[in-house]
């Protein structure tokens, strides 16, 4: 049994689950995420002990090493508070695969379906829960949006981000070619056919900047990782210094275009 | 399992041809203008979400229900096809499948053979086989016609020459067809395939099908074609073979309707096919025409073996439609021929291992980003994703952990379960994580400036200086 996802009550706090590619590699938009929610007046939690939601082994084929992991997870989160994933990739592993993990092991299995109920992609979490609406402070700026194949197709939040953007006055929000395309990354799929994982990331970049946007936005690092490696790669090919496509987290660009961190 | 030649490389050197590909500008450009309008088409025949959703939820019930019934239903569809006057044949492998057809065949003294479209009969490389016993097998599909002229394999299960361009199928036939000059004029290289074929029809004494849906109840084949060749097959020649996989059957005639829109409009984008075939019997006495002699192979080649597990059973929901294919990133990048196998793309991806077993396909269950678009227009929501993983996990796991999978752990790695098994232990302690991505924030000037495929086409990762949770500590 699920739990409805969309809950009614604005809730006072929440846990943050980072990811370990936030915590690693992105942590400014960890932090950027975080007072995002602060200031729409909620107390964030961040769980000292989290690691990694354990995809990167479970979409491997190594289902063992995944439940090993993510029944670490499990343990994290002992109050009924929701649990934002600045990632869509995470999140869906959490709230979709996780009952399935532990299918087997009926304690385990109660606690992951509890869990998963409380789940929320970042952006899903500031539309649906919070109707956050973004007051833009910026000036004129072209921004293109990049949404995850998880975000998009297991979460099913792929409008929230749109939406988010399409909310801030002085941005406008660009559509690139083959849109819902995956960038390529599939985590160790970049790695094992880096032959196929480079022509669809070579074409991604390639739509992104025909659109003309100043900056590509994501709520999945994963992708950001993979697009702003290839963005950054051909520059250095190229000689070039400045980013020929800038990017970042959706979290990022959402709290500074709504006046930063004051 | 009984050995069997297969003509076509298995998914060994899959990586070298996949970069063939990608590395060809001009066939990436052709395969995305391919792939692009097979979506469109699909897409303009779905306009409404919810008739899509209801009718997609709709085949896989049916496809559920009468797999749930199979070794029924396939009794069943042998006492009425038998009633009927059909011959029912059961072949386990693909050796067994050919020499069940060529001793049909040769029983008759027959030499010649037209074939309508059949992925089966490609599955089973009847052509070789043919060939090597001195038997003519025309193609009479225009796609597999130009594919068996080149001497080539189905690049595609419904296009099968989408990987050719009309300038190349126009030098194709200027060169192999006797008396044919250059014309890239669409409708002038149709013209000559017909022509070819008009006279085969008039000669063969064999015509060969395969069935799309074969109804138990009534016992009754169906076939879904466009050309017309496919009636032509199964009706001018004296002999009819039919040949299928074991999965293909309905109870009902009802059950078809939905199956047969879900299929031509995901497939093609098309409302209804040019025809629908259905043959419950040979030509019965007074009747003026249709073949004296239908035959129905029945064909397992590895089926049994998804049957037998509940999850990948569903590999078998499959009608063969593929949308999957034209919907994948990873197949409009490499085109079908790359993967090596009978059937490319996410199908193939998962019905392969079950037919040649994981030592020959286990490379393939990687190719995937797992971005769920095969899923997602999957017309009998097979959860494609979700089956590689699994097969993912059959082909790395230990050999010898699933005995009823075959080539279970050709994949295995002591090393790169060891990799696994280390981050696993750095990952599910938050001590151990603590400490080490601590390490990899202080020493990330040190991280390789090679990192193996991923610096082909990207800069190196580097961890950031501070942790997130360096970042709120320095916060508070």
């Amino acid at each position: 049994m699920t739990n409805p996802t969309t809950q009614t009550s604005r809730p006072s706090d929440v846990y943050f689950f980072a990811t370990c590619v936030v915590d690693q590699f992105f942590p400014g938009a960890g932090l950027d995420a975080i007072t995002l929610l602060e200031r729409q007046g909620i107390r964030v939690h961040f769980p000292e002990d989290q690691t990694c939601c354990g995809q990167p082994a479970y979409s491997s084929g190594f289902e063992e090493e995944a439940r090993r992991v993510a029944a670490h997870q499990l343990t994290l989160f002992p109050n009924d508070w929701p649990i934002v994933v600045p990632s869509g990739s995470c999140a869906g592993m959490m709230k979709h695969h996780y009952p399935k993990l532990f299918a087997a092991d009926p304690t385990r299995k109660a606690v992951a379906e509890r869990l998963s109920a409380r789940v929320y992609e970042l952006t899903q979490f500031l539309v649906e829960v919070l109707d956050f609406q973004p007051q833009d402070c910026g000036g004129d700026c072209k921004v293109v949006l990049h949404t995850s194949c998880s975000a998009r197709r297991e979460m099913g939040v792929h409008l929230t981000g749109r939406k988010l953007l399409a909310g801030l006055e002085k941005v406008s929000v660009v559509q690139q070619d083959h849109e819902s395309e995956c960038c390529g990354f599939g985590g160790t799929f970049s790695v094992k056919q880096p032959e196929i994982s480079g022509a669809m990331v070579e074409d991604k970049v390639k739509a992104l900047k025909a659109t003309g946007a100043e900056r590509v936005v994501s709520a999945d690092c994963g992708c950001l990782m993979n697009i702003l490696g290839h963005a950054a790669w051909q520059d250095q090919q190229a000689g070039r210094s400045e980013p020929s496509l800038p990017g970042e987290h959706i979290a990022s660009f959402l709290l500074r275009r709504t006046g930063g961190e004051q | 399992m009984s050995e069997h030649t297969l003509h076509f490389k298995p998914a060994e050197g899959f990586r070298a041809r996949s970069k063939a590909v990608v590395d060809n500008p001009f066939l990436r450009q052709s395969f995305r203008g391919a792939m692009d309008f097979l979506m469109s088409k699909r897409a303009a025949q779905f306009p409404d979400p919810e008739e899509l959703e209801s009718l997609r939820s709709l085949g896989e019930a049916i496809r559920q229900y009468n797999l749930a019934k199979l070794p029924d239903l396939l009794e069943q569809l042998e006492a009425n096809l038998t009633r009927n006057g059909v011959k029912v044949h059961w072949a386990e492998t693909p050796d067994e499948a050919n020499t069940i057809i060529l001793g049909i065949i040769q029983g008759h003294g027959a030499t010649k053979m037209v074939k309508g479209k059949s992925m089966v009969s490609e599955e089973i490389e009847l052509n070789h086989a043919a060939e090597a016993a001195g038997i003519e097998a025309l193609e009479s599909d225009m796609g597999e016609y130009i594919v068996q002229l080149a001497g080539e394999k189905p690049s595609h299960i419904i296009m099968p020459a989408i990987h050719k361009t009309k300038e190349e199928i126009a030098r194709l036939f200027a060169e192999k067809v006797p008396g044919v000059d250059y014309t890239d004029n669409v409708d002038a290289l149709i013209q000559i395939g017909r022509n070819v074929l008009r006279r085969k029809f008039q000669e063969a004494e064999i015509g060969l099908s395969g069935v799309n849906f074969a109804v138990a109840e009534t016992g009754t084949l169906c076939l879904v074609e466009n050309e017309g060749n496919g009636r032509m097959c199964t009706t001018a020649p004296a002999i009819h073979i039919a040949i299928t996989g074991i999965e293909k059957i309905v109870e009902k005639l009802e059950h078809i309707p939905p199956l047969y829109s879900l299929l031509t409009r995901s497939a093609t984008g098309q409302n209804i096919s040019t025809y629908f075939n259905m043959i419950s019997s040979p030509r019965k006495p007074g009747e003026k025409d249709g073949p004296e002699e239908v035959h129905l192979v029945l064909l397992d080649n590895g089926r049994s073996q998804a049957y037998a597990d509940e999850q990948l059973r569903k590999t078998l929901q499959c009608i063969r439609c593929g949308a999957c294919m034209n919907h994948c990133p990873v197949y409009t990048r490499i085109g079908g021929h790359a993967y090596g196998t009978t059937y490319p793309g996410p199908i193939g991806k998962i019905v392969s291992p079950h037919m040649l077993g994981l030592d020959a396909t286990a490379g393939l269950t990687t190719a995937s980003s797992l971005c769920g678009a095969c899923g997602e227009v999957c017309p009998v929501k097979i959860p494609i994703p979700e089956l590689l993983v699994r097969l993912r996990n059959e082909a790395f796991s230990a050999p010898h952990a699933n005995p009823a999978m075959r080539g279970q752990g050709a994949g295995h790695s002591a090393l790169q379960s060891a990799i696994w098994r280390g981050w696993a232990a750095v990952y599910g302690s938050p001590a151990l994580y603590r400490a080490v991505s601590w390490l990899g924030s202080r020493l990330r000037f040190l991280v390789p400036r090679r990192q193996g495929g991923w610096t082909s086409v990207r800069t190196p990762l580097q961890p950031a200086p501070k942790r997130l949770r360096d970042l709120l500590k320095d916060r508070n």
